[in-house]
């Protein structure tokens, strides 16, 4: 099964690979997946004191599909507001990088991963981690 | 782009000398060596008796004791089906183990449904059987062991002539599928006492799509039903017109490989271990998957830990290897080979199988083992598992959220 032109793209110059102060008060880390299923994202935002995601980062142990997935997913979130990373799908993500069924559960990863970065975030600014929604939209 | 091929496990490039010798038989010499009456049949049939001769003599066996086949999934499927079809009423019982081809397994499971009893003997770490179990195993009603010579992802070579030998006290008959052993490693029916046995012409730089099923007649003669009913070829063991360019370049390929016993197991071995060294040397949490010292002189696995296998794969595209990850099979389970000798699923995942062949050289060798450290160099760097790790985390102790 070949690849696709924006997965080895991703894959061969990853965008944002890279670790942030996770102890940072304005730092999201988000790490989901398990060794034993072959795939863990982390998933890293700084945002500034207006809530603008003014960098993202992470490091994947995966496929080059889930490597591609969290490449990009670190590339679309730098520059947005925080509510509106949410946004960002997996469906999103499979139509950009033309993922085959076999591969849909990588973009799958990175959206839990952008999830839980924010919601990290979120508890750690003290604010109503409830307000996270969408849930389940895969 | 310079590509190499080290997934000899999975098949081998046909030799330009056993492709010379197939070619008469396509345009030429296109007999059906069942017809009787005209020399296109007799050239045809005499071809295919001389690739009798010559695979017989290459395993000690009898040219009448060889049938061929359509390669090794067939055979297996007809050393076993057809073993359990003309014993039944002798016993139900088969024995196989847990790191056989799917080729084995699955034709045991099959039977198994039909009222069959199989026991899957398990291996330990390093993928052996244990006589003892064997032995334990072996019940009255036991008809059949089967277990294969060299394992084709982990290399593990299994003691098949201890193996054969227990067989022969109890009167059970022996099967032994030899894929990646044939021709590599010196085989001889009587010594080691084997009853059936399996070989494949691509395995050896052969054709792909044709292969040998050995079928002992003497002390004592194995009755083997057929798979395939037709028109009564192959003593009526398995039905249909020859595949004489096929048989032709499996005995060719037969030939070169039991005329370079000598020498080229040995260069494949040395090859393996320079591989295997140049690529430890250089890397730390590097894991050998298999024997040690009883392996296949073409097999190589590692595991890398904190990478996944098929992104190896990717980092180094010209390179052609195979990886027991889940991603680069159809199940999404990762390989039950490794499983069986006890290797965790994460690491699993990160398991690459090299495989050479007699084409490969010491400079790909030594090209592959550099892209493959400075792959999982880079992927290291990119692995958050590793991070953890470095930072003294035990990952077993690690809340992971599983999908
Ligand atoms: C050990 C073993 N058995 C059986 C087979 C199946 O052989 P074939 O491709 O000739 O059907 C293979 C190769 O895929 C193998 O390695």
């Amino acid at each position: 099964m070949p690849y696709g032109d924006k997965v080895i793209d991703h894959f061969q110059r990853p965008r944002n690979v890279g670790s942030l102060d996770k102890t940072s008060p304005n730092v999201g880390t988000g790490i989901v997946g398990a060794p034993e299923c072959g795939d863990v994202m982390k998933l890293q935002i700084l945002v500034d004191e207006n809530d603008n995601i003014v960098d993202a980062k992470f490091k994947t142990f995966g496929c080059g599909s889930a490597i591609a997935s969290s490449s990009l997913a670190t590339e679309w979130l730098k520059g947005r507001k925080l509510d509106q990373a949410l946004d960002i799908r997996n469906t999103d993500i499979v139509r950009e990088l033309a993922l085959p069924p076999v591969k849909i559960h990588c973009s799958v990863l990175a959206e839990d991963a952008i999830r839980a970065a924010v919601e990290d975030l979120r508890k750690k600014k003290g604010a109503r981690s409830s307000a996270v929604e969408g849930n389940g939209a895969k | 782009m310079r590509r190499i091929y080290l997934d000899n496990n999975a098949t081998t490039q046909v030799d330009p000398r056993v492709l010379e010798a197939m070619l008469p038989f396509f345009c030429d010499k296109f007999g059906n060596a069942a017809s009787r009456n005209h020399a296109f049949g007799w050239e045809a049939e005499q071809a295919v008796e001389a690739a009798r001769e010559q695979i017989a003599s290459l395993i000690g066996a009898d040219a009448k004791e060889i049938v061929f086949t359509s390669g090794a999934t067939e055979g297996n499927n007809t050393a076993i089906k057809g073993v359990a079809a003309m014993y039944a009423e002798r016993g139900k019982h088969i024995i196989t183990q847990a790191t056989e081809h799917k080729a084995v397994l699955d034709p045991c499971h099959w039977l198994a449904e039909q009222g069959y009893r199989v026991t899957v003997l398990p291996v330990d770490a390093k993928g052996m059987v244990d006589l003892e179990q064997l032995k334990q195993a072996m019940t009255p009603d036991t008809i059949l062991v089967s277990i294969m010579h060299g394992n084709n992802e982990i290399g593990t070579v299994q003691p098949i002539a201890e193996i054969g030998r227990l067989c022969k006290e109890r009167e059970v008959l022996f099967h032994t599928d030899c894929c990646q052993t044939f021709g590599k490693l010196p085989i001889n029916v009587e010594e080691m006492g084997i009853d059936l046995l399996t070989c494949s012409a691509h395995k050896i730089h052969g054709p792909k799509g044709v292969g040998a099923l050995y079928v002992r007649r003497k002390r004592p003669r194995v009755r083997c039903a057929p798979v395939l009913h037709g028109g009564g070829h192959e003593r009526g063991v398995r039905s249909g017109t020859l595949n004489v360019p096929g048989i032709v370049g499996l005995a060719k390929a037969a030939e070169i490989s039991g005329r370079e016993m000598e020498s080229e197991p040995a260069r494949l071995a040395a090859l393996r271990d320079r591989l295997k060294d140049a690529i430890i040397s250089k890397l730390d949490a590097v894991h050998l998957n298999g024997h040690p010292t009883l392996r296949t002189p073409t097999n190589l696995n590692l595991s890398f830990a904190y990478v996944e296998g098929e992104s190896l794969m990717m980092g180094m595209p010209e390179v052609a290897v195979s990886s027991g990850s889940a991603c680069t099979s159809a199940s999404l389970e990762p390989s039950y080979v490794l499983r069986a000798i006890g290797v965790g699923d994460d690491l699993a995942h990160g398991s690459i199988r090299f495989s050479l062949g007699r084409f490969n050289t010491a400079d790909e060798v030594d090209y592959v083992a550099e892209r493959v450290v400075a792959t999982v160099r880079k992927l290291r760097e990119m692995s958050p598992l590793y991070e953890i790790a470095q930072e003294g985390v035990d990952l077993k102790a690690v809340e992971w959220t599983r999908e």
